[in-house]
């Protein structure tokens, strides 16, 4: 299959060559970007007209629950994959928390099989870093590496012994798996389910702390800096992470850290209506954090956006605040929140916001083919509307789940059309 | 004098009632105090209304009050002890609501152990909902009754101290008691150990103190609040006999109030865990008479709710 | 403005509670067992000025209490300003007593109902009679006044305003007004 598109105004990330002067024609054959110049024309190519939109590298999402195989009725393999590719994303990463927990190859080979028959993202199975992500016994991570895994994680538990943190991380560094934190002390986090502060105390909910988040990331960034191994630090939300976090890179500490477009675009006053789209895991913080967490995206102190996409169906979640499961939808609304939030007030420039969504989570992870629209490179691609608004509707979500606290939202810029592998996966 | 009129659908917490609002059920409860007085204890102002009493946490006094309540406003009540398992068994709060909402009753007593429910059911139904105490957030009648017992006693609470004392941070009471009385004029203190007290309560205007004896100090009013033996499980505590040593109010420490200062208690009573058995039933307490004015103040709130002009 | 006509000044405002005070002595053969309760809350101040016109007849005191029939209202959910409940207080017993319930104006006769409600709820009066200041008919009850201070034709679209000096801070008067 032969693809070609015309007037491409071409905007790789910050660290990927940023935005190409003039319009450029991209010619793409069997799944690679071939040729990159001006006036490419080719007979059996399919041609898209890119003109007065904008093409991007197709995003990559470190962290999303996909929760196939176990919870099909919250989502599958093939309902995120509509979402993700709805959301330009062309590679996402499948958190372990299935049932069964991706803690095996057969398992690995399970969710890359189904995304194959799917075929419209590239979906990489993250393992566990323990068996059934219970904080004991070690997964068997060469074999999970064979199978095809880039990295580890808990997920959703927090790796809380220090000593077995530190034989995942050289026994990961062995097998060449990066090691993601999920940072939360569950002793701190108590059973908190919001933001610990002034507002948990009007609203009498029980508080989780920022300090539930920080001590961890503190801890891992001296076990990072020991044993001279990389730590990745997901969904950060605290604006003392981020100061660790800036600390640490300046002595050259090998972390990363990725951050949510809802820890940027909300903050905890969002939860005093009690909706239960609001609850996750960090909680929405103060606005002192979110002004720490665009400085940190701003410097380069936070690496990469994740979306932490969670589905739940309206029954899990149409209960009380307490008794809701953390979480909330995120593919779909992701780059349109990036362009509202970082782009457009002058957060992130576009090519520092295409860094963050493609080049820098591939960096991150070793995905040496993606994350840049360059010859010879994957043909995955995300072509945009930079100028179209648009309203986040409940009944527009492809996501099997509608959990979404930004329903009703306008949003600008839309994903009109996403290659992958160089097929054309969604069109508007 | 002309009062003001209310104008809340619902009653859910106490954030957006005005000072005005809290006068006129004050005015209206004293109304209502002589009408239980009576040897006929009925009025027939709500006749052919239905209040239904959903309780998704046990609560005897509360949910008795509110009947009485109701009752002697001619309403029929119907009084609902939900199970709560049977919410995690699929049924959602909201559905149950929905359900009783079917059925054509006019309001719905709401109490529930997770903060924020009534808002849910405000939100998912077309039905007058009164918060009846959730969660740790809200429990607006108890202030309401707890403000009517204070000003009848005491007079306008305008520079009063009021001290609340105890387990603040699992206090649905003193939360809406702060409120209501800030509202009113007085100046709140809480008192309480370290770990039961919540983050940021300053910001709502409330001065904190983990000293007893200052909070105490020239106080006109001192409300203790339960302090339940589970937080010692909880590790919250090291020990209930520490709790009382340090936090009980004995008579000895109640000299360091005001001579003639109210004592408060929302009930039930750990009688010489939070407060002495002699405090409790001295002459300075009020606690019998609190519970006598949560019945007016529940019919105040009953029939201002309940027989408004509806579109 | 609407047009408004007066039909009683302070005089005859003074005249028409002497007067019924002496209805009132004469029917019942003086005043023992007899109370009067006032509704709010024009009433009250009338049963005030009747109970002053009677102790200055008889030497004697007679009882008054004052009656608030919102409770007891058929309207409740159909007025738009809702009103303000406030006490009822009749501090003695009716049962066995002659109660002259005192209001304003007779219209409907639902505000008797009420109060009549109201009272056999507070005991078992052996009788009850009833005072206004002004008749003005269009009653929608078998009710009548056993004493009225006017008699006055009206229209149904009409209001008739009372004003005292006690409750309105102006002197008495009584007024017809064109309803909109």
């Amino acid at each position: 299959m032969t693809l070609l598109i015309k007037h491409a105004k071409i905007v790789n990330g910050s660290n990927a060559g940023g935005e190409l002067s003039g319009l450029k024609d991209i010619l793409i054959e069997n799944g690679k970007i071939t040729r990159i110049s001006q006036g490419l024309a080719n007979d059996d190519a399919q041609v898209i007209d890119a003109a007065g939109k904008t093409v991007m590298p197709g995003f990559i999402d470190l962290h999303v629950h996909l929760r196939e195989p176990g919870r099909e009725d919250k989502e599958t393999i093939e309902s995120g994959s509509r979402a993700a590719v709805k959301g330009g994303f062309t590679s996402i990463f499948a958190m372990p928390n299935t049932k069964p927990t991706i803690d095996t190859a057969q398992v690995v080979q399970f969710v890359f099989d189904q995304a194959k028959k799917v075929g419209l993202t590239n979906v990489y199975p993250v393992g566990a870093i323990t068996k059934n992500r219970e904080g004991g016994q070690l997964t068997e991570m060469m074999e999970l590496k064979r199978a095809g895994c880039l990295a580890v994680t808990d997920d959703g538990n927090t790796l809380m012994n220090a000593g077995l943190m530190r034989r995942a991380m050289d026994y990961a560094r062995m097998a060449g798996l990066l090691v993601m934190q999920h940072c939360q002390d569950p002793n701190l986090t108590a059973s908190g389910v919001m933001n610990e502060g002034a507002v948990s105390t009007k609203l009498g909910l029980k508080g989780d702390p920022t300090v539930a988040e920080t001590v961890i990331v503190a801890r891992d960034i001296e076990l990072a800096h020991y044993l001279k191994t990389p730590v990745h630090f997901m969904h950060m939300s605290a604006a003392r992470s981020v100061d660790l976090i800036r600390h640490a890179k300046k002595q050259g500490i090998p972390v990363t850290a990725e951050v949510m477009p809802h820890h940027f675009a909300l903050t905890e006053d969002a939860v005093r209506g009690f909706d239960t789209s609001t609850k996750m895991s960090p909680p929405l913080r103060t606005a002192a954090d979110v002004a720490a967490i665009k400085a940190g995206l701003k410097d380069g102190t936070i690496d990469c956006i994740a979306t932490d996409h969670a589905p739940h169906t309206h029954e899990d979640k149409e209960v009380d605040f307490d008794a809701a499961p953390p979480g909330l939808i995120g593919l779909e609304t992701a780059f349109g929140l990036v362009m509202k939030e970082l782009v457009a007030p002058g957060v992130l420039t576009l090519v520092q916001a295409v860094d963050k969504m493609s080049a820098a989570p591939a960096r991150i992870v070793g995905l040496s083919q993606k994350g840049v629209i360059a010859e010879g490179r994957d043909a995955d691609i995300v072509i945009v509307d930079l100028e179209k608004e648009w309203v986040v509707r409940r009944e527009d979500f492809v996501s099997k789940s509608k959990n979404s606290p930004f329903v009703g939202w306008t949003l600008k810029g839309h994903v009109v059309k996403t290659i992958c592998g160089g097929k054309v996966v969604y069109a508007a | 004098m002309t009062m003001a009129q209310w104008t809340h659908k619902h009653l859910l917490d106490l954030d957006d009632v005005s000072r005005d609002e809290i006068e006129l059920i004050i005015e209206t409860a004293r109304s209502f105090k002589e009408v239980s007085s009576r040897e006929v204890k009925k009025v027939p102002a709500l006749r052919g209304k239905t209040v239904v009493l959903l309780f998704f946490e046990p609560s005897t006094r509360t949910r008795v009050s509110f009947e009485l309540a109701a009752k002697r406003l001619s309403a029929d009540t119907l009084s609902i002890a939900a199970n709560v398992s049977s919410v995690t068994k699929g049924e959602t709060v909201l559905d149950t609501a929905l359900n009783i909402e079917a059925m054509n009753v006019d309001a719905m007593v709401v109490r529930h152990q997770a903060s924020g429910v009534p808002q849910i059911l405000a939100k998912g139904t077309k039905t007058v909902i009164i918060n009846a105490g959730d969660g740790c957030r809200a429990h607006p009648t108890q202030a309401l009754l707890d403000v009517f017992t204070m000003v009848d006693k005491i007079g306008p609470l305008d520079g009063k101290k009021v001290t609340i004392i105890g387990d603040i941070l699992h206090s649905r009471v003193a939360r809406s008691n702060i409120g209501a009385l800030i509202t009113m004029g007085a100046h709140v203190t809480v008192c309480g150990p370290g770990t039961l007290i919540p983050l940021g309560m300053e910001q709502y205007g409330v001065e904190v103190t983990t000293s007893i004896d200052r909070a105490l100090d020239g106080a006109d009013v001192v409300m203790a609040l339960r302090m339940q033996k589970e937080r010692q499980q909880e590790l919250y505590l090291p020990s209930m006999t520490e709790y009382i040593k340090e936090f009980c109010i004995t008579s000895e420490r109640l000299k360091k109030a005001k001579p003639h200062a109210l004592v408060m208690h929302p009930g039930p009573m750990n009688r010489g865990v939070e407060i002495a058995a002699n405090v409790a039933d001295g002459a300075q307490s009020v606690i019998l008479e609190q519970v006598t004015n949560g019945i007016a103040v529940r019919m105040a709130v009953l029939y201002l709710l309940l027989s408004r002009k509806t579109e | 403005m609407s047009p408004i006509s007066k039909i009683m000044d302070p005089d005859q405002v003074r005249r028409a509670v002497t007067r019924i005070a002496h209805e009132i002595l004469e029917r019942n053969k003086g005043i023992e067992d007899v109370c009067l309760v006032g509704i709010r809350t024009r009433g009250v101040v009338l049963a005030q000025r009747l109970k002053e016109a009677i102790e200055e007849i008889e030497k004697k005191p007679i009882a008054i209490g004052i009656l608030d029939i919102n409770l007891y209202r058929d309207d409740l959910t159909l007025i738009a300003h809702q009103p303000v409940v406030r006490a009822t207080q009749i501090d003695f017993d009716i049962t066995d007593k002659t109660v002259v319930l005192v209001d304003d104006v007779l219209f409907t006769g639902r505000t008797i109902r009420a109060a009549l409600a109201a009272l056999i709820d507070l005991g078992r009066p052996s009788c009850i009679q009833l005072a206004v200041l002004v008749d003005r008919g269009h009653r929608e009850l078998p009710i009548r006044a056993d004493f009225v201070g006017k008699n006055v034709p009206t229209a149904r679209t009409q209001e008739v305003r009372v004003k005292l000096l006690e409750n309105d801070g102006v002197s008495d008067e009584v007024l017809i007004e064109e309803g909109r």
